[in-house]
């Protein structure tokens, strides 16, 4: 699978099969219990976030939700948040600090929802918060993007202590069809903006935004999406595991510097 | 509907009373007039330099080089810069970046969008950054976030506070991912500057949108802008896209921030340095207080 490109994992990502996290939650986790509402304006059917067990284990789930069908995607405004989507997981994010249990994330979104009511409420202060927050929780977060991380929608349930990919996912700050809509003024170029943008899990494992990938079954996870929670279920119990037996403060310092060492500059 | 949604900004924007005289729908040769983007009133570019490059007619706030701010808004002689000799790289290798940095270093006398330091203001001492929009919009990409993280790390070790005059298109697009993840970055350097108990003021100037809102800009313990500017997440054509409905005119202004209770007040920029200063003054640390009895 490796010898795949970007643009090949693209297709694969937007199978209409391609297991969502509503798919993969009861494949994972023994028991999974949602919370609703952010306690300030509503709640978000774009992120679901909840409590489960891994193993046991108490943990606090975040996801961004594609739908499997038109209604549910509708349902969930096709995983692109509202402010109060953002709300919501942090407050569940201080609740999991509070009871000492780690944070999992999956990250599945096109972006953040660009619309007047998301802009009224804030959609820019929220991710900020988000990034502001997660950066400082005392407790681990693990993350792990699904198919497709958008930008700074995605970025806003990725500040972590360790980011995976499953194997075709993809992270860019931008969709190839925006990046190539803005820097070529031609959105029909995004089949090779998508090459070069470098959004593939062996890319961002290179530029060390990414620690980990996670294989999926041959032809992508829709063929077998049984193996690929398995193969997610191992490496969550690793991570947990890893992080979660560190002293607190060292946990945070590794966190601030697995950012703070990205960027390419000469002085 | 779209009309009643905006009905209170109107009337507060409304207020100016905008001549209609100078409105004019014409192509204007750059560098002689300038054109008000916000109410379309034209005058002398020389003119328009001696009101500080605000529109006479409808008070909007527009674009300033960070030199032109620097000089308007810190003591004369105080600035000390921090690293002033670094430039970027490419680090996802796109095609024409290097050449264009090359080209804008050029013609903007700066190494990126950004200029950072320390400094005063009416003898109160801060770390100050300050964007500039000729730069590629002042997006931010590794030099723009490593600089602002800088300057946070200098803060917080110095035990100073920090302003900084936002202004950007967002994310650099040229540098992919990595640009996204200055974003992390940057609002980690400002966690840890905050819980060092340490002030933050961000003034958003014109624009400040996408990545730049998103993270830093809206992190700040009190948020200042100029009057007018855009201020915003999402592109406005974006969202005319999404909607597919034209947008009001006041839409993502400094007013539109405030009405809906995102900053905390807006400042015009002959005010500025006086009210910066005055912050400063109020957020010194306890045993520099003067307490009068």
């Amino acid at each position: 699978m490796n010898e795949l490109t970007a643009w090949e994992r693209l297709e694969i990502i937007r199978h209409k099969n391609r297991p969502t996290v509503r798919d993969y939650i009861p494949l994972i986790f023994d028991v999974f219990v949602e919370m609703h509402g952010d306690r300030y304006y509503g709640d978000d059917n774009a992120i679901m976030g909840g409590i489960a067990t891994l193993s046991g284990m108490p943990v606090t789930v975040l996801a961004q939700v594609k739908g499997r069908n038109f209604n549910e995607n509708r349902k969930a405004n096709f995983a692109m948040p509202h402010p109060e989507g953002y709300r919501k997981a942090l407050r569940l994010a201080k609740q999991a600090e509070k009871f000492k249990r780690p944070v999992i994330c999956f990250i599945d979104t096109p972006g953040a929802f660009c619309g007047i009511e998301a802009e009224e409420r804030g959609q820019g202060e929220a991710i900020a918060k988000n990034l502001f927050e997660f950066m400082q929780l005392r407790t681990p977060i693990i993350s792990a993007v699904l198919g497709e991380g958008g930008s700074g929608g995605a970025l806003a349930l990725g500040v972590c202590d360790e980011l995976a990919m499953l194997e075709n996912a993809l992270y860019s700050v931008i969709s190839p069809r925006g990046f190539a809509s803005i820097l070529w003024k031609d959105a029909s170029r995004e089949k090779e903006a998508s090459q070069i943008m470098r959004i593939t899990a062996e890319d961002l494992l290179k530029l060390e935004v990414a620690e980990k990938i996670i294989p999926e079954s041959v032809g992508g996870a829709h063929t077998n999406p049984q193996f690929v929670a398995e193969n997610i279920t191992e490496y969550l119990l690793d991570a947990t595991q890893r992080i979660g037996t560190k002293d607190i403060d060292l946990m945070l310092s590794n966190r601030y510097n697995k950012f703070r060492k990205i960027g390419e500059y000469q002085e | 509907m779209l009309e009643d949604l905006f009905k209170i900004v109107k009337t507060r924007l409304n207020d100016d009373d905008v001549k209609v005289d100078n409105k004019v729908d014409i192509e204007i040769p750059e560098g002689l007039l300038f054109k008000c983007p916000r109410c379309s009133y034209v005058l002398f570019v020389e003119e328009f330099d001696k009101y500080n490059r605000v529109c006479p007619e409808c008070n909007y706030h527009s674009r300033l080089t960070a030199k032109e701010r620097l000089d308007i808004t810190i003591d004369k002689g105080s600035f000390i810069e921090y690293d002033k000799n670094m430039t970027s790289k490419n680090p996802i290798d796109f095609p024409g970046y290097d050449k264009k940095i090359a080209s804008l270093m050029k013609d903007t006398g700066l190494n990126d969008a950004i200029i950072t330091g320390e400094c005063t203001i009416r003898g109160y001492r801060t770390v100050i950054a300050i964007m500039d929009s000729r730069f590629m919009m002042a997006s931010m990409g590794s030099v723009v976030g490593e600089k602002i993280t800088r300057a946070f790390e200098q803060a917080t070790e110095k035990g100073l506070p920090v302003v900084i005059f936002a202004a950007s298109g967002g994310a650099r697009m040229q540098e992919g991912i990595v640009s996204l993840m200055q974003m992390a970055k940057t609002s980690g350097a400002v966690a840890k500057h905050s819980e060092a108990g340490l002030l933050y003021i961000p003034v958003l100037t014109d624009p400040t949108t996408g990545g730049v809102t998103a993270s830093f800009a809206s992190l700040g313990d009190i948020i200042l802008a100029e009057p007018k500017v855009l201020i915003g997440f999402a592109g406005r054509r974006v969202i005319e896209g999404t909607i597919r409905e034209k947008l009001p005119d006041d839409f993502q202004t400094a007013e539109f921030m405030l009405e809906n209770g995102f900053i905390d007040s807006i400042i015009e920029r002959k005010k500025m340095r006086r009210a910066l200063a005055s912050l400063l003054k109020l957020h010194l640390a306890p045993n520099e207080r003067v307490v009068k009895r």
